[in-house]
């Protein structure tokens, strides 16, 4: 079910401007990788290279190798379209279609592999609401759109609709940024809960957050504005909050940066 | 403390000093008096004239009142208000003018025998007689019209704004922007070219649609593109991230998305050709007689039976044409109404 990612020098571009550089590291299944660093050091832009969706933006490139299992994401003859079904993502603000009832959103995705059983897609709807932990508080009104819903529950939707269909890896983008502790501590045990069965790589800029849930943490970082960003280092959570082999980033965590 | 600093910011210190409605009453009660008594005495004459002497004198009027009583900002305030408002006022009335004088003329004649009849076999002095055969024409000449550009518009849309790149999508652009400034007698006059004589089609219903297409396709294209521009790039990255590919994604998520004002656009395009009457004089022609078939024969339509109505210049004619355009403001309302229910339901229940 979970996969381990292998990043080999990644180089991201949006135009003739470079996001990152030389980004290698490895996530491993089952677990739960955190990446950390300051603004508009490319922790999104990476993360979008993970699913290939860095380059639906006009202009934007890729280039180095993203390994799933040994198979290069970037290789000859992939289905971007393929990879994205297999590496789910949550954004940073919940996107709920606002076109559709709450059980639409979350059977989206299952739509498009031509399942149409309305048994089947209903089970998918509940097993994906439950995992979420929203079943219970939308059980009642799956018809009505998923636009009328709270900011926190529509961040635990569009996680719904992420893991309705089955990916190997999920990638959240700052997915409690927009949201209140309790809702942030709802999605933060369902990360727990759900590194059981997908890999798990989130972007965060709460270093509790990243020490509560991660395994992993990876520290990115820039040299200076207009250069792109770099990985700094990566290594189990405990290790990079307590004794980092880098300096940048013993001051980036104890809040001493730039 | 916090009083001092009130008082400090010029016309927020004293809130006691204020002009209330009612001294306003009295104030262009007395602007409308003392008006009456100077279009009285002094050579000034006019009910329009009077209006507009009226509505200055209490612009006036109350800047100044205001302007002493509670201050510059104030005052400034009441003076843009009132042009605001009367500038409200200045845009609705010749809209409510033109829908209920249309209404109180139109509805003489508005009844049963005049929607289902033809102006077959009268006499110019006949007072019976009806436009059954131009709302025939209008809604299938509209209704083929529509059936051609919206689809056509929508795709062309869909490409400039999702497909296209560079100097191709640049041409379709000027493309379409030329044809926004074609003259509705020019697309007449290019269709009875090309296909009434060219092709020697004759009039038809089908060539007036022709004409009617060429003028809604550029509205369709425009507005529809500034709707599907309008939806944020993160629905669509929400689509690509679940792995639909591009074209599920604008036919699933952004199409739905942008229907609401796609419909809007789609429909103020009707609107405008419904109306149209030139290219239909040129493709459709005249004729009192019912043609239900669209594709070949003269057709009547509504702007047209005015048009013609209007010529005759009989008191029966004028109440003809009141009636047919009463016909045709309702028909455009219903077609606008039914289009803007049939996307909420859409929007709301797609399941
Ligand atoms: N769509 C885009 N077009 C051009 N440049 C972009 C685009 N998105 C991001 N960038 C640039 O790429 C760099 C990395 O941005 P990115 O969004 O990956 O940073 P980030 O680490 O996620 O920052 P934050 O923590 O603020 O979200 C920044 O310099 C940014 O300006
Ligand atoms: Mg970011």
């Amino acid at each position: 079910m979970s996969k381990r990612i292998v990043a080999e020098d990644v180089n991201a571009y949006y135009g003739s401007a470079q996001a990152i550089a030389g980004v290698s590291l490895a996530i491993e299944p089952k677990s739960v990788t955190a990446l950390i660093g300051p603004s508009g050091c490319g922790k999104s832009t990476f993360l979008r290279t993970l699913n290939r969706l860095h380059e639906v933006i006009p202009g934007a490139r890729v280039e180095g190798k993203v390994l799933l299992d040994s198979e290069d994401l970037y290789g000859p003859g992939i289905d971007a379209v393929a990879v994205r079904r297999t590496i789910g993502m949550v954004f940073q603000r919940p996107n709920p279609f606002p076109t559709m009832s709450i059980r639409d959103n979350v059977a989206s995705g299952l739509r498009l592999n031509g399942i149409k059983n309305k048994q089947v897609l209903d089970e998918a709807v509940e097993r994906s609401l439950r995992g979420a932990n929203l079943w219970n508080e939308v059980k009642d009104r799956l018809g009505k759109p998923g636009a009328g819903l709270s900011g926190g529950q529509q961040q635990r939707l569009c996680i719904a609709r992420a893991i309705a269909v089955e990916p190997q890896v999920l990638l959240m983008d700052e997915p409690c940024s927009a949201l209140d502790p309790i809702s942030t501590l709802a999605i933060e045990d369902l990360m727990t809960e759900l590194k059981e069965r997908f890999t798990i790589v989130i972007v965060t800029h709460n270093m509790q957050q990243a020490a509560r849930v991660s395994d992993r943490t990876g520290f990115f970082s820039l040299e200076a504005t207009g250069e792109p960003g770099r990985l700094i280092e990566i290594d189990t959570t405990e290790k990079i909050f307590s004794n980092p082999s880098e300096k940048r980033t013993e001051d980036y965590i104890t809040g001493r940066f730039g | 403390m916090s009083a001092t600093i009130l008082e400090q910011i010029p016309g927020l210190g004293d809130d006691t000093r204020r002009l209330h409605a009612p001294v306003r009453l009295a104030l262009l009660a007395l602007t409308v008096l003392v008006s009456l008594l100077l279009f009285a005495v002094t050579p000034l004459q006019g009910q329009a004239d009077f209006v507009v002497f009226v509505v200055v004198a209490f612009a006036v009027v109350q800047t100044a009142t205001s302007f002493a009583l509670e201050g510059r900002r104030h005052a400034l305030d009441r003076l843009l208000s009132l042009g605001v408002h009367l500038a409200l006022l200045a845009a609705v009335v010749p809209l409510v003018s033109v829908l209920s004088y249309t209404v109180y003329k139109g509805v003489k004649k508005l009844d049963g025998q005049f929607l289902t009849h033809n102006l077959t076999g009268l006499g110019p002095l006949d007072t019976n007689g009806g436009e059954y055969h131009a709302i025939i024409g209008t809604l299938e000449q509209v209704l083929m019209a529509t059936a051609i550009a919206v689809p056509l518009g929508l795709l062309v849309a869909i490409y400039i704004t999702e497909y296209g790149t560079g100097w191709l999508v640049s041409a379709v652009r000027f493309v379409i922007d030329v044809m926004t400034g074609i003259p509705s007698i020019v697309a007449g006059l290019f269709i009875f070219a090309f296909w009434v004589i060219g092709l020697h089609r004759g009039y038809s219903g089908l060539a007036a649609a022709f004409s009617l297409t060429i003028l809604m396709l550029p509205v369709v294209v425009r507005s529809s593109e500034e709707m599907i521009k309008l939806v944020p790039a993160e629905l669509r990255e929400a689509s690509y991230a679940l792995g639909l590919p591009k074209w599920k994604t604008i036919l699933r998520v952004v199409l739905p998305t942008a229907s609401a004002g796609i419909t809007t656009g789609a429909m103020l395009a009707v609107a405008r050709v419904t109306g149209e009457t030139a290219p239909l004089l040129l493709t459709s022609f005249i004729t009192p007689a019912t043609n239900t078939d669209p594709l070949s024969g003269k057709q009547a339509a509504i702007p047209t039976f005015i048009f013609s109505q209007i010529g005759l210049g009989r008191p029966v004619n004028y109440d003809r044409a009141w009636a047919a355009a009463l016909t045709l403001i309702a028909l455009v309302l219903v077609l606008y109404i039914s289009a803007r229910l049939l996307t909420r339901r859409n929007t709301l229940s797609r399941r």
